[in-house]
């Protein structure tokens, strides 16, 4: 069976949409082949607009690991906008890779990661232009195995219903698993069609098969169990965890757009997991544990990567980078190299650690020093007790002083509104805390010219997480306390001139509530928003409260339930979650008494330093905590000036952290 | 406290004048995303591009009247400052090399002084109109060129804004070449598909070819049924002016054997001419 591009069609449309350059492909480092020439084919989807996606490491990785294999091809997807979406319908244009341009329908597998729970829209969305079903129980052999992955795929029951599988953790090797598994059921003949096939990948116990589990639910709405309907398929589905990551360097050849897109630079992720054990990151739960990639390794990376791409900006990436054990090293180290080459080189998501402040001036040594950012996520001691977040407000003065004396002139601090236990007190603490950051500031610079911005978002509970049995906030409370923060900050005006105040508003928190911890009965709720013309919940400009809220009215009230019993109850202990046949390591227990922890206000350290206090993960994941120091150094690879190309066979090789 | 200063940049010791092209589906390319992706050839061919100093160093190259996004274009000219003397054909070819197939640079010469706008105040377009006859396309162009202004209504950041199509087109006519089909979406519809030739002068505001469309719509009704596809075939000064100009070989050959350039036979001079530098082609 041949495949013939769309482009022809489309081409047509591009100019009558906007920036139609994103739906033409060709970026540096994208893979084309001949379809006769592979056996099994992957379309991979980041479901958002264009430029959010391009940049997503996952589908990154994904797409190089599955394209290095000969017989396997993988292409990308992305959200069309609705203007193109309706030009799309009219015209007969089914939803369409941007490597080939080749109709997504005639995909084997088409895998879709959901960084968040927005995008569920946009994927009904994409399924319905690839002409594949809508329902999975309604597709045939002729449509792709639609797969979910990504922390989102944690909890997929309210998709449950759209997808044929879903992938937990780390997909490196999950990918070449089901290729595998594809790729010998295609060469057999397909043998018992699409079910033999779903079954086969069941089995691995590692792919989530939703259609093979039944729930059943109590007369009061919650769920009595979640039971497989066959005897073959495990009663639990696994995570996937990736061990060495220096054995996965992936990105190699990251993809650059010549669209803009939201992260123009070369990511390099330093690190996998995180133990501090913050309890409202369902990351930093899930990811667990802490695996490390070598210094040498993230050298050899970021030099290819910059060769390669052209890119003047490095992230090093990870859910809390200055953790890393050699990241004094990483940091001089790579600004060494590239002292006098205009690479700046950026470390998001840092502690706030006066020690990240010296990282920073080692990464700005060129001068420019903007901007640096610090999430203390809760404005009182107490609250920072109940998150687990272990910053004192003398951290933070400390840190602070230390940014603003180095010539930093803007300092961006991240909070939580609506966390557990919260009260008013607790958000009108973080006013405090900004005033006294200006005056430490202005003493500290010497000058008047030095900014904070206070930035500010509703917190969701999130499963396999110590709070997902906590109620979340009300809106409206939300709201309140928000304004009532406004007012904290500019009752001083000398000072509160010198503030930024950022915030989200409520409602859409309360959605983003509703698919994080919902069950399959939430599928009604997104397929009636999208069938209502929900897409791009994601951008404020495009989410309606009031559509997602209606919907939520009708379609819960079937199952005598709403959009409240989802969202602002707590659930108890006993509780069946819609996620427990969902394997993340974390033991239940200890998940509860963390949660119990943090309704005491007892702060627990992180295993990396302490003792291990059995969170499950390592001996149910049969995995270890990887880090170094290592003891080694970047490799002077070259000294600026004088750099050639990298040889093309450039090998990595595996450290022995 | 002392702030820490931004470093110095290297200075400038040379200017290579490119011409580059947005073919196939990079004339979807806008200009601020060709700007990126040249500079990020820049990096990856290794080229001693120099760089503005401050806290936000950018590498010094300066572009003339970009083409609209969703043009394509032959003749898209820029300048690159480098800080290191390079011989333009290997600038041109290294350059070339870092570019995705589509956004290539063709030619490449060292500046000798003056302005690179200093050469170019006119742009010759082909405009192929599938399912328009040709036969409907001439009494427009007709209409068109007859009339003294032609109002045509255009959105920009400011709003709604009326300029005249006609005023600064120097010339417009019907492609009686052949050659122009092969560049036709669809070789089968040759006979229903009508090819412009348009030259334009660069005012402000500035008049683009769908606003020349528009005229045509406006002037004598012309709708095409599909969007037109529009190609910048060069750019350059004006040999010749005024209506019904004969095609005058007062260019400069593009010296690729090929014949006289579709600019020398619109009467454009070459930006890149030997007056003023040795061009190098493709």
């Amino acid at each position: 069976m041949s495949v013939t591009s769309v482009y022809p069609k489309l081409e047509q449309l591009l100019p009558l949409v906007k920036k139609p350059i994103q739906y033409v492909g060709g970026e540096l480092g994208a893979v084309t082949k001949p379809w006769e020439d592979t056996v099994v084919r992957w379309a991979l989807m980041y479901p958002d607009a264009y430029e959010v996606g391009v940049p997503n490491q996952g589908v990154q990785i994904l797409y190089e690991v599955l394209n290095e294999q000969p017989d396997v091809l993988a292409e990308r997807t992305y959200a069309v906008w609705p203007d193109l979406e309706k030009l799309m319908r009219e015209h007969g244009v089914p939803q369409f890779t941007v490597d080939a341009h080749r109709p997504v329908g005639s995909f084997d597998a088409f895998g879709v990661s959901f960084a968040t729970e927005m995008g569920y829209t946009n994927f009904l969305t994409a399924i319905d232009l690839a002409g594949i079903p809508l329902d999975a129980a309604e597709r045939t052999e002729d449509h792709p195995i639609v797969i979910a992955g990504g922390h989102a795929a944690f909890n997929p029951e309210p998709i449950a219903r759209f997808i044929d599988a879903a992938v937990l953790g780390d997909g490196e090797e999950a990918v070449l698993e089901i290729t595998g598994i594809i790729r010998a059921w295609k060469a057999e003949g397909r043998p018992g069609g699409r079910d033999e096939l779903l079954l086969r990948l069941a089995r691995t116990e590692s792919v989530y098969v939703p259609r093979f589990y039944d729930v059943d639910y109590l007369p009061d709405g919650r769920i009595q169990r979640v039971i497989p309907n066959r005897a073959d398929v495990p009663f639990r589905v696994h995570k996937r965890t990736t061990m060495d990551l220096d054995a996965w360097p992936y990105p190699k050849k990251p993809l650059v757009p010549l669209a803009e897109s939201v992260h123009e630079r070369y990511a390099v992720e330093i690190f996998r997991g995180c133990t501090r054990g913050c309890r409202f990151c369902q990351a930093g739960m899930i990811t667990r544990p802490v695996r490390e990639r070598s210094i040498t390794t993230i050298g050899e990376m970021v030099q290819r990567g910059i060769d390669q791409s052209g890119f003047n900006e490095v992230g090093l990436l990870s859910l809390s980078s200055a953790d890393h054990s050699e990241i004094g090293d990483v940091c001089s180290g790579l600004a060494d190299r590239y002292e006098g080459e205009n690479v700046s080189l950026s470390l998001p998501s840092t502690r706030v650690d006066a020690f990240n402040v010296t990282l920073a001036n080692e990464l700005s040594r060129n001068g420019r020093r903007s901007g640096l950012t610090f999430a203390p996520e809760g404005g009182s001691e107490r609250i920072r007790r109940v998150i687990n977040k272990m910053v004192s407000e003398e951290d933070l003065i400390r840190t602070v002083v230390t940014a603003y004396g180095n010539g930093w002139r803007q300092v961006k601090l991240y909070f939580m509104c609506g966390l557990p236990t919260e009260t008013d007190e607790d958000v009108v603490a973080i006013a405090k805390m900004a005033h006294e950051v200006i005056r430490a500031g202005r003493a500290a610079a010497g000058n008047k010219d030095i900014r904070v911005t206070v930035s500010i978002g509703g917190f969701v509970p999130k499963p396999h997480t110590p709070f997902q049995w906590a109620a979340q906030e009300h809106p409206e409370v939300i709201d309140r306390r928000l304004d009532l923060l406004k007012k904290a900050i500019n009752s001083d005006r000398s000072l509160g001139r010198s503030i930024g105040y950022r915030y989200h508003d409520g409602q859409p928190s309360l959605i983003e509530g509703l698919l994080s911890r919902g069950d399959r009965r939430v599928g009604d709720v997104i397929l009636q928003v999208w069938r209502e013309g929900g897409r791009f919940d994601g951008w404020t400009e495009h989410f309606s409260y009031e559509r997602w809220a209606g919907a939520a009215d009708e379609a819960l009230a079937a199952h005598g339930l709403d959009l409240a019993w989802f969202t602002t109850r707590e659930r108890g202990e006993l509780e069946v979650l819609p996620w427990d046949h969902l394997d993340s390591g974390l033991d239940k227990d200890w998940l509860w008494s963390d949660w119990q922890d943090a309704i005491a206000e007892v702060e627990l350290d992180d295993c990396r330093w302490t003792p291990c206090f059995d969170c499950g993960v390592c001996p149910a994941m049969d995995t270890e905590i990887q880090i170094g120091p290592t003891g080694k150094k970047l490799l002077p690879l070259a000294i600026a000036g004088t750099r050639g190309h990298v040889p093309s066979n450039h090998s990595y090789e595996a450290d022995e952290a | 406290m002392a702030r820490v200063q931004p470093e110095q940049q290297a200075p400038v010791v040379q200017r290579v004048r490119i011409r580059y092209t947005k073919r196939g589906p990079l004339r979807f390319t806008s200009h601020r995303d060709f700007a990126r992706a040249l500079e990020r050839a820049v990096r990856r061919a290794h080229l001693p591009i120099a760089y503005s100093s401050g806290f936000h160093p950018h590498p010094r190259i300066s572009y003339v009247s970009a083409a609209p996004t969703g043009v394509a274009s032959e003749a898209e000219y820029a300048e690159i400052a480098l800080q290191k003397r390079m011989d333009p054909a290997d600038l041109r070819r290294d350059l070339d090399a870092a570019l995705p197939p589509g956004l290539d640079v063709v030619e490449a010469v060292e500046a000798q002084g003056g302005g690179l706008d200093e050469r170019i105040e006119a742009s010759l377009w082909r405009l192929e109109l599938p399912g328009v006859a040709r036969e409907a396309a001439t009494p427009a162009i007709e209409a068109f060129l007859s009339a003294d202004e032609v109002l045509v209504e255009r959105m920009t950041k400011k709003g709604l804004r009326t300029i005249d199509a006609r005023g600064p087109v120097a010339r417009l006519s019907l492609n009686s070449d052949e050659s122009g089909a092969e560049t036709a979406p669809h070789a089968a519809d040759t006979d229903s598909c009508a090819i412009l030739d348009l030259v334009v002068q660069h005012v402000t505001p500035s008049v683009r070819p769908d606003d020349v469309l528009a005229g045509l719509r406006v002037a004598a009704g012309l709708e095409p049924p599909v969007p037109p596809r529009v190609t910048r075939l060069a750019q350059g000064m004006i040999a010749e002016h005024g209506e019904g100009a004969t095609p005058s070989v007062t260019g400069v050959e593009s010296g690729n054997g090929a014949g006289p350039s579709p600019a020398a036979a619109a009467g454009l001079t070459d930006p890149l001419g030997p007056d003023r530098g040795t061009a190098v082609t493709a």
